[in-house]
C-alpha cells in the first residue's frame, strides 16, 4: 500500500441482511484527491460509504484509513478516527439551532472549539449570519454547507459526501462543488458520491463507476470524462 | 369416587377457560401473527362480545337493556357481528398508524368501552355489571326455556322438571367444554385455510414488507383493516363465552386488562405468534400455569405458615394473585429475549407465486 | 368586578385543570423523550410515576417511626433517586437486550414491565389505596384575603401551590438542560435524528442513560404531585395516567419535549373544562367521561396532524 493513501477498501463485499450489494469492490483515496464513485441508481454508490461508516454488515474484505482497519468499529468511533461524513438527506438536526449542529459534530472534543467554530464560518460565510436560527429553516443549499462544516469540525482524514447535491438548484450545485474544491485545496482528501457525474468529474481528481455492485471502470477525472462507453452510460443525460 | 368428580369437572372447567383463552389467541394471532397489528386492547373487545350476547339473551330485568330473549346462537353470532362493527371503525381510523400508536389507541379504546359500559346505567347496569346470562346447555335447565318453543313440545313443564332431577347437576359441564373446544377446532381450521389461502399468503407479504407488497399493488390497508376485523369478531365470541362460563360479569373486574389482554399475549408470544397451532398450545399451556400456581401459591403460603407461626398468611393470601402476576410478567421476558419465536414457531407459506 | 362566572370558573375549573395539566406535562416529558430518543411507547413508565408515589409514603412513613416530621415533597426526594434506578434498571436489562430488535419487541417487553413493576407494587403494599396526606386541604389564606381586596378571590390549597411551584422549577431546570448544556443538546439531536447522531460521533448509549434519568426524575416529580393532589395512591394510578400521558406527547409532537409540556397542560385544561357546564345547566361531558377527553384529542390528532402541534415525528 502506497504511503499517500488514505481510505483503502479492498475487496469488500456487502449488504443488507442476506441481500448483498456489493461484490468485491476495490476503492482507495489518496492524500489531496477528490475521488468520486459515479453509476445508475441502485449500483450500491451509498451502500460503499454506509460501509465504511460501519452502518451495515461487511462480510467479507478490509477498510482502511491509513494503516488501521476499520472495518467492524462502531460509527461513533469510525468517526472519532477521522472519516467525516456526509449523509444525503436528514444531514442535519432540524430542531437544533446552526451553532448547536455544529456542536453536536464536536461532540467528542472537549476543548474550546471557538477558534474551530470561526474558521469553519469564514469557510461558510452563509452560515455565520444564521448561527441562531434552526437548521430546519435553511435553504437546501444552505442546509448541505452546514453539513459538510458539522463534519469538518472533527479534524477529519477525509470527508465522505453521499450526494451532495442531490435535489439543488443548478446555481447551488456550482457553489457546493466549489466549496468541496475549497475544502480539498485545504488538504482534505473527499470521496464522494455523485448522480451529477459530468460536473463531479469535472473536480476529480480519480473516478470509479460502479454498475450493480462491481467496480466497471477506474480512471482520472478527465480520463473518464473522455470516455465514450461512460459518456453513453451516464454522461448524457445528466449533468 | 366423589374425588374422580371433583378431578373431573376441574379438568371441564380448565378446558373451557382454556378453549376461551385459545379463541382470544388465535384472534389475536390474525392481528398480529398474520397481520403485524398491536391490539392492546383485546379486553376491550372480549367486553363487546360478552355485553352484546348477555344483553340480548338474558330474560327481563329491572336493572339492564333486555328482555329480547334471543336464542342463545344469535347472541353469539350478533356479539361476533358487533365486535366487527367496532373494529371496523377503529380500523378505519387507526390502522395506518404504526404499531406503537396502534397499541396506545387500542389501549384507549379498551377504557372507553369500559368506561362507556361504566357509565350507561340505564342499558348495562353500570359497575354492578349483568347477571343470570344463559350458558348454552345449562340453560335448558332454566324455566323460561323448557317452557317455550322448542322443548315444550317434547314435553311439558313437568316432565323437564323431573328429567333435569334425575340426571347430575354437573350434565351440561361437559357439553359445555366440548362445545367451545368443538368451535376452537373450528375456528384453527378455518384460520389454518385462510393462512394458505392467496389473502393469508398476502398478509405475509405484506407484513414482511410493506412497502414492496403496496408497490406490488396490494391494497395494504384494506388487507389490514380485514384482518383486524376478523381477529377482533374471534375475540367477540370469545367474549360471549366468557359472558357464558362467568354469568356474572361488569366491567372493571371480569374484563382487567392484565388477566384479557396480556395474558392473551403471553400465551401467543409463549405459544409462537404467526402460528395458529402454537397460539392453542399457547393459550392452553399458559392457562394450566396460570390456574395450578393457583394450588402452588397456596401450598407454599400453607407451609409457610405452619413453619412459622407469627406470620399473617391472611396477607400473604390476599397478596398471592399479585405474586403469579409477577411471574407470568418475568416469564414473558424470558420468552422474548430467549425463545422469541415461541414453542411453535410460524411456519411460512411458500411465498412464490401468485398473491 | 369578579363576577360569579369567573369566581367559580378559575377556582373550580382553570386551577385544577392547571394542577392536572401540570401533572400531564411532567408525565409527558418522559414519554416523548423516550419515544423520540429509543423509538419505542413506554408503557411502564405510568408504574414509574406510581412506585415513586408509594416510595415517598414509605420514607415519610418510616421518618417519621424516627420521630421525623417530612413534608412528601422531601421524602420524594430520595424516591426519585429510587426511581431513576429504577428507569435505568429495566432498560439495562429487559430493553437494551432489545436494541436492535425491531421495536415492537421493546413495546411488547414495556408492555410486561407495566404488569411486573405494578404487581411487584401490589405485592409489597397491597392492591388497596392507601392515604396519602390527610385532612381536607384548605386555600392558601394569604392569597385568599389578598387577592380579596382587589375584589377577586382566589382559593387555592397549598397542595395545589407545591404542585405549580414544583412544576415551574423543574421545567426551569429543564429548559437549562436541554438548551444549554451538552448531554442536553445531545439529547435533543438524537431524538431529532439518532442515525446523524451515531454517524456525528454522539455516543448514543450515554445519551439514553440521560434520557432515563430525566423521564425517571420526571416521572417521580408526576407522580408525587399526583398523590399530593388527589391525596391518596393506589397501584393503578400510573395506568390511569398513561393514556392522557400519550395524548399529551403526541399532541405536542413526538420527540419535542416542550411541546409535549403544552400537550399536557392542554390536556390537563381539557379535561376539567369538560365538566364545565357551558350550554345549559349540566356539564358538557358527564364526568363519568372525563378521561375519554384525552383520548378523544389524541385520536383526533392523529388522524389530522399526526405529527402533532409541534411538528413532532411520525413514525
Amino acid at each position: 500500500m502506497n504511503s499517500d493513501t488514505i481510505l483503502s477498501i479492498n475487496k469488500l463485499v456487502a449488504g443488507y441482511g442476506e441481500t448483498e450489494i456489493l461484490h468485491k469492490i476495490s476503492i482507495s483515496v489518496n492524500k489531496n484527491e477528490i475521488v468520486s464513485i459515479i453509476g445508475p441508481n441502485g449500483a450500491g454508490k451509498s451502500t460503499i460509504l454506509k460501509a465504511i461508516l460501519g452502518t451495515l454488515n461487511i462480510k467479507s474484505g478490509e477498510i482502511f484509513l491509513k494503516k488501521t482497519k476499520i472495518n467492524g468499529v462502531k460509527p461513533s468511533d469510525v468517526v472519532k478516527k477521522g472519516v467525516g461524513y456526509v449523509p444525503q438527506t436528514d444531514n442535519v438536526f432540524v430542531s437544533l439551532s446552526v451553532h448547536e449542529n455544529l456542536e453536536m459534530g464536536a461532540w467528542t472534543i472537549e476543548n474550546n472549539l471557538n477558534d474551530k467554530f470561526e474558521e469553519l464560518y469564514n469557510l461558510f460565510p452563509d452560515l455565520k449570519d444564521k448561527k441562531k436560527q434552526l437548521a430546519g429553516q435553511l435553504s437546501g443549499g444552505q442546509r448541505q454547507m452546514l453539513a459538510m462544516a458539522k463534519a469538518l469540525i472533527l479534524d477529519a482524514k477525509v470527508l465522505l459526501l453521499d450526494e451532495p447535491t442531490a435535489g439543488l438548484s443548478p446555481k447551488y450545485r456550482l457553489e457546493i462543488f466549489d466549496t468541496i474544491q475549497r475544502i480539498n485545496k485545504s488538504g482534505l482528501p473527499i470521496l464522494m458520491v455523485e448522480q451529477n457525474a459530468k460536473q463531479a468529474l469535472q473536480i476529480s481528481h480519480r473516478g470509479y463507476v460502479l454498475v450493480d455492485g462491481s467496480n466497471r471502470y477506474t480512471g482520472t477525472g478527465a480520463e473518464l470524462s473522455a470516455d465514450p462507453e461512460v459518456a453513453r452510460m451516464f454522461l448524457g443525460s445528466r449533468g | 369416587m366423589e374425588i374422580f368428580l371433583g378431578y373431573f369437572l376441574y379438568a371441564m372447567s380448565l378446558l373451557t377457560v382454556g378453549g376461551i383463552y385459545a379463541l382470544l389467541a388465535l384472534g389475536l394471532n390474525v392481528q398480529w401473527g398474520f397481520a403485524g397489528l398491536f391490539n392492546a386492547g383485546v379486553a376491550g373487545f372480549a367486553a363487546i362480545g360478552a355485553y352484546t350476547y348477555a344483553l340480548l339473551t338474558t330474560a327481563e330485568s329491572q336493572f339492564h337493556f333486555g328482555g329480547l330473549e334471543l336464542p342463545l346462537v344469535v347472541g353469539d353470532i350478533l356479539a361476533m357481528i358487533f365486535a366487527g362493527i367496532v373494529a371496523t371503525i377503529i380500523g378505519l381510523i387507526c390502522i395506518r398508524l404504526r404499531a406503537d400508536y396502534l397499541a396506545i389507541a387500542t389501549i384507549g379504546i379498551a377504557e372507553i368501552i369500559k368506561l362507556i359500559l361504566k357509565n350507561e346505567t340505564n342499558i348495562t347496569n353500570g359497575p354492578r355489571g349483568i347477571n343470570k346470562i344463559p350458558r348454552t346447555w345449562e340453560h335448558f335447565t332454566e324455566e323460561r326455556f323448557y317452557t317455550n318453543f322448542p322443548m315444550n313440545l317434547f314435553s311439558n313443564q313437568k316432565g323437564w322438571e323431573a328429567f333435569f332431577a334425575s340426571i347430575p347437576k354437573w350434565w351440561w359441564q361437559p357439553f359445555f367444554a366440548i362445545t367451545i373446544i368443538l368451535i376452537v377446532i373450528i375456528t384453527y381450521f378455518f384460520l389454518e385455510k385462510l393462512r394458505v389461502s392467496p389473502w393469508g399468503r398476502m398478509m405475509t407479504a405484506i407484513r414482511e414488507n410493506e412497502k414492496a407488497a403496496a408497490a406490488a399493488g396490494k391494497n395494504v390497508t384494506k388487507r389490514r383493516i380485514e384482518a383486524f376485523i376478523l381477529g377482533a369478531v374471534i375475540m367477540g365470541l370469545a367474549g360471549a363465552f366468557l359472558g357464558q362460563h362467568l354469568r356474572l360479569i361488569e366491567p372493571t373486574q371480569t374484563f382487567d386488562p392484565s388477566k384479557m389482554t396480556f395474558l392473551v399475549w403471553v400465551m401467543l408470544i409463549a405459544g409462537g405468534s404467526g402460528n395458529n397451532k402454537g397460539a392453542i398450545l399457547g393459550a392452553f399451556l399458559i392457562w394450566f400455569v396460570w390456574s395450578s400456581s393457583e394450588l402452588v401459591t397456596n401450598g407454599v403460603i400453607e407451609i409457610l405458615a405452619t413453619m412459622f407461626d407469627s406470620i399473617d398468611i391472611s396477607i400473604l393470601k390476599n397478596r398471592a394473585g399479585f405474586i403469579r402476576m409477577l411471574f407470568i410478567g418475568l416469564l414473558l421476558q424470558l420468552i422474548l429475549q430467549r425463545y422469541p419465536k415461541g414453542i411453535l414457531p410460524e411456519k411460512r407459506p411458500a411465498i412464490s407465486g401468485k398473491y | 368586578m369578579w363576577e360569579s362566572f369567573w369566581f367559580e370558573f378559575i377556582n373550580f375549573y382553570f386551577i385544577p385543570g392547571l394542577v392536572l395539566g401540570c401533572i400531564y406535562a411532567l408525565g409527558a416529558i418522559g414519554i416523548t423523550l423516550t419515544f423520540g430518543i429509543l423509538r419505542f411507547a413506554n408503557f411502564a413508565h405510568g408504574e414509574i410515576m406510581m412506585t415513586s408515589s408509594y416510595l415517598t409514603w414509605e420514607f415519610v412513613l418510616v421518618a417519621s417511626s424516627f420521630g421525623l416530621i417530612l413534608h412528601p415533597i422531601i421524602g420524594a426526594i430520595p424516591a426519585s433517586i429510587c426511581a431513576i434506578f429504577l428507569a435505568l434498571i429495566v432498560d439495562r436489562f429487559f430493553y437494551k437486550p432489545f436494541r436492535n430488535s425491531p421495536t415492537i419487541m421493546i413495546v411488547i417487553a414495556s408492555f410486561g414491565m407495566m404488569l411486573i413493576i405494578r404487581s411487584l407494587v401490589q405485592v409489597i403494599w397491597g392492591p388497596n389505596q392507601i392515604t396519602f396526606v390527610k385532612g381536607i386541604a384548605k386555600p392558601n389564606h394569604f392569597i385568599k384575603d389578598f387577592t380579596s381586596n382587589f375584589d377577586m378571590m382566589l382559593l387555592i390549597p397549598n397542595k395545589h401551590i407545591s404542585i405549580l411551584l414544583g412544576t415551574i422549577i423543574i421545567m426551569l431546570v429543564f429548559n437549562y438542560l436541554l438548551s444549554s448544556t451538552k448531554i442536553g443538546k445531545g439529547m435533543r439531536a438524537v431524538s431529532d435524528n439518532p442515525n446523524l447522531a451515531e454517524v456525528s460521533g454522539i455516543n448514543v448509549e450515554n445519551i439514553v442513560k440521560a434520557t432515563w434519568v430525566v423521564g425517571g426524575f420526571c416521572a417521580a416529580a408526576a407522580g408525587v404531585f399526583l398523590a399530593l393532589d388527589t391525596q391518596f395512591i393506589e397501584s393503578t394510578m400510573g395506568f390511569r395516567m398513561l393514556l392522557p400521558m400519550f395524548a399529551a406527547a403526541i399532541l405536542g409532537g413526538i420527540g419535542r419535549p416542550f411541546g409535549a409540556v403544552a400537550g399536557g397542560l392542554i390536556i390537563g385544561l381539557a379535561e376539567e373544562l369538560s365538566a364545565y357546564p357551558w350550554l345549559g345547566n349540566g356539564p358538557v361531558i358527564s364526568p363519568g367521561y372525563k378521561s375519554g377527553v384525552a383520548f378523544s384529542i389524541m385520536v383526533l390528532m392523529l388522524i389530522f396532524r399526526p405529527s402533532g402541534l409541534f411538528r413532532g415525528k411520525v413514525f
